[in-house]
């Protein structure tokens, strides 16, 4: 599975390659923050990325670098971005926003909030078909049944009718993956998407990613403080600080003999990852 | 469906219903005017002048004859035309501006926003009677006033709302999935703000009854004979001793319409306050 990386090397370009990403805060007085420095990261086809490290290190501003979607007062100061052999760099508004939803796909954090309240669900998941295919509203929604049906929401056509707040909060997750889905993406960009969820609904919505990925070959930036699902989940992990990518590579690898200090502390910090394997084993 | 309405909570819509009621028989009476009143609102009877209510005249006549019921029955059309569009063009042009201004934000909020309180300062009557001056006296031209005064009402409470609804989770993923600005203005936007814009309509049109009848009533609205609350009543303050009936009846129709337009806001207030959803 870790060598999944010295496989795809050997043919061609990364679904994701980012290079030398720094992204800047415009301050009212004094020089501009740097808050990710000289990112690097690449992420391959049918790959599970990780991405860890504290709140404030950058992790999220990276993901939202990749739609373009950085808020107002963020700059990206140097750097560039590819997906596939596109430069994200030099498309216009309207060709990036061509690409989000189409080909990048975002799961947020958290689902609730991340759903218009007054949109019946099928709508909803539907949404990125009636924007980029060009469905009809009964079209759409006919496809959102069977996406939420393909992340195993039970009685989907009733479940279309219904209003997010109608929906656990598992299912709201699940919903919010169905509408990423829904234009076969190339890649996922999910944003601490188990952090508001408990335990076994977490392992839920884990398996699923890993279903798609098995099922579709797509690639997922998984980002999260979560060094256990990291381990459960990701292919190739990095570490990040600070805004710096501190230490990368394959997930056992980090798990068994991490280099940088910062994710021995990290370790360290979760116990139960780091003994409970050897424990058991 | 028969559960759906033994489900229906009536506790929490009575107010909404006893309005709306209210309000839905004066809209009969209005639209159907020509069949519901029993004479002509123009057609003079110089024998019975003055008249007090009687089984020929249900409400009196006034000074000239006319039966007071039917007059009244054909002002509601009216009064009710001009809320309705005057509280139609406050709604939408405020919506249109107080949107903008959230969304796009910088010097498009600055410049529309400084607008708005511009109009927002003078006394409702008093721009009311400035635009009807400039604009020359007739209904169109009254409901176009006050469809303005209404305008930067709307136009905050829009723009209050949206900034709350673009800090919203849900508009970043609206975008994170390539929707487009206008898009994102009239599917995530304005549904979620619906509610407030609705309450204010409610109370607008109680607000443009009001104001329609104090500009008719200062001769600036409904031009005599058309009958109209305000200037039937300023006609009844003349006979304020004799015949008291010809102010009253036009005061009352005011009061009720006013009343039922405010109930239904209050009620709405109540039934779409997000604290007391289930």
């Amino acid at each position: 599975m870790t060598d999944l990386r010295a496989h795809a090397l050997d043919n061609g370009t990364p679904t994701l390659r980012i290079r030398d990403l720094s992204i800047e805060f415009a301050r009212r007085r004094g020089d501009d923050m740097r808050v990710v420095d000289r990112v690097s990261l690449d992420i391959w086809p049918n790959e599970i990325v990780g991405v860890i490290g504290e709140s404030g290190s950058g992790k999220t501003l990276t993901s939202l670098a990749t739609l373009r979607m950085l808020p107002k007062r963020a700059r990206i100061a140097n750097g560039t971005i590819h997906l596939d052999e596109m430069s994200l760099h030099d498309l216009s508004e309207p060709e990036m926003r061509a690409l989000r939803g189409d080909r990048i796909a975002l799961i947020p954090q958290d689902a609730m909030q991340s759903l218009n309240p007054t949109m019946r669900i099928g709508r909803q998941v539907g949404e990125p078909l009636e924007l980029h295919s060009g469905y009809t509203l009964s079209r759409a929604r006919e496809a959102a049944r069977k996406l939420l049906e393909s992340v195993h929401i039970r009685e989907p056509e009733k479940r279309v009718r219904e209003y997010p707040h109608q929906f656990s909060g598992g299912m709201q997750q699940r919903a919010m993956i169905a509408m990423g889905l829904a234009l076969n993406p190339q890649l996922i960009i999910a944003d601490e998407p188990t952090t508001a969820l408990d335990v076994t609904v977490q392992a839920q919505v884990l398996k699923l990613l890993r279903e798609i990925r098995d099922q579709k070959g797509t690639s997922i930036l998984f980002i999260t403080h979560d060094l256990g699902v990291v381990a459960e989940l990701c292919d190739w992990v990095y570490v990040m600080r600070n805004g710096k990518i501190v230490e990368n590579g394959p997930v056992r690898r980090i798990f068994t003999s991490p280099q940088a200090d910062y994710t021995r502390m990290l370790l360290d910090a979760t116990p139960s990852i780091h003994t409970v394997p050897q424990v058991t084993k | 469906m028969m559960t759906a309405f033994s489900d229906f909570d009536w506790r929490r819509w009575r107010l909404v219903i006893t309005g709306g009621t209210i309000i839905a028989i004066i809209l009969i009476c209005a639209i159907f005017a020509p069949w519901v009143a029993p004479y002509s609102p123009y057609d003079l009877d110089v024998v019975a002048m003055l008249q007090s209510p009687s089984p020929a005249h249900p409400l009196g006549t006034d000074e000239l004859g006319r039966d007071l019921l039917s007059r009244t029955i054909h002002a509601a059309r009216i009064s009710m035309e001009v809320a309705f569009i005057a509280a139609g063009v406050g709604l939408v042009f405020g919506t249109l501006i107080g949107v903008a201004a959230a969304y796009f934000g910088g010097i498009v909020d600055l410049v529309l926003m400084r607008f708005m309180e511009l109009l927002f300062s003078f006394p409702a009557i008093l721009l009311a009677v400035v635009l009807m001056a400039s604009l020359g006296t007739s209904i169109l031209n009254a409901m176009i006033a006050i469809g303005i005064v209404f305008v930067p009402g709307f136009s905050r409470l829009a723009r209050a709302a949206t900034e709350v609804v673009l800090r919203e989770q849900y508009v970043e993923s609206a975008r994170a999935i390539g929707m487009s600005h206008t898009r994102i203005v009239f599917i995530e936007i304005l549904p979620n703000i619906l509610a407030p814009l609705l309450v204010e309509a409610a109370v607008a049109f109680s607000y443009a009854i009001l104001l329609e009848s104090a500009l008719s009533f200062l001769g600036l609205g409904a031009q005599p004979p058309e009958p109209s609350w305000g200037n039937m009543l300023n006609t009844g303050r003349g006979f304020m001793v004799q015949a008291p009936w010809l102010s009253i009846v036009p005061g009352a129709a005011i009061f009720l319409s006013v009343l039922g337009f405010n109930l239904i806001g209050d009620g709405l207030r109540d039934v779409l306050d997000p604290h007391m959803k289930e």
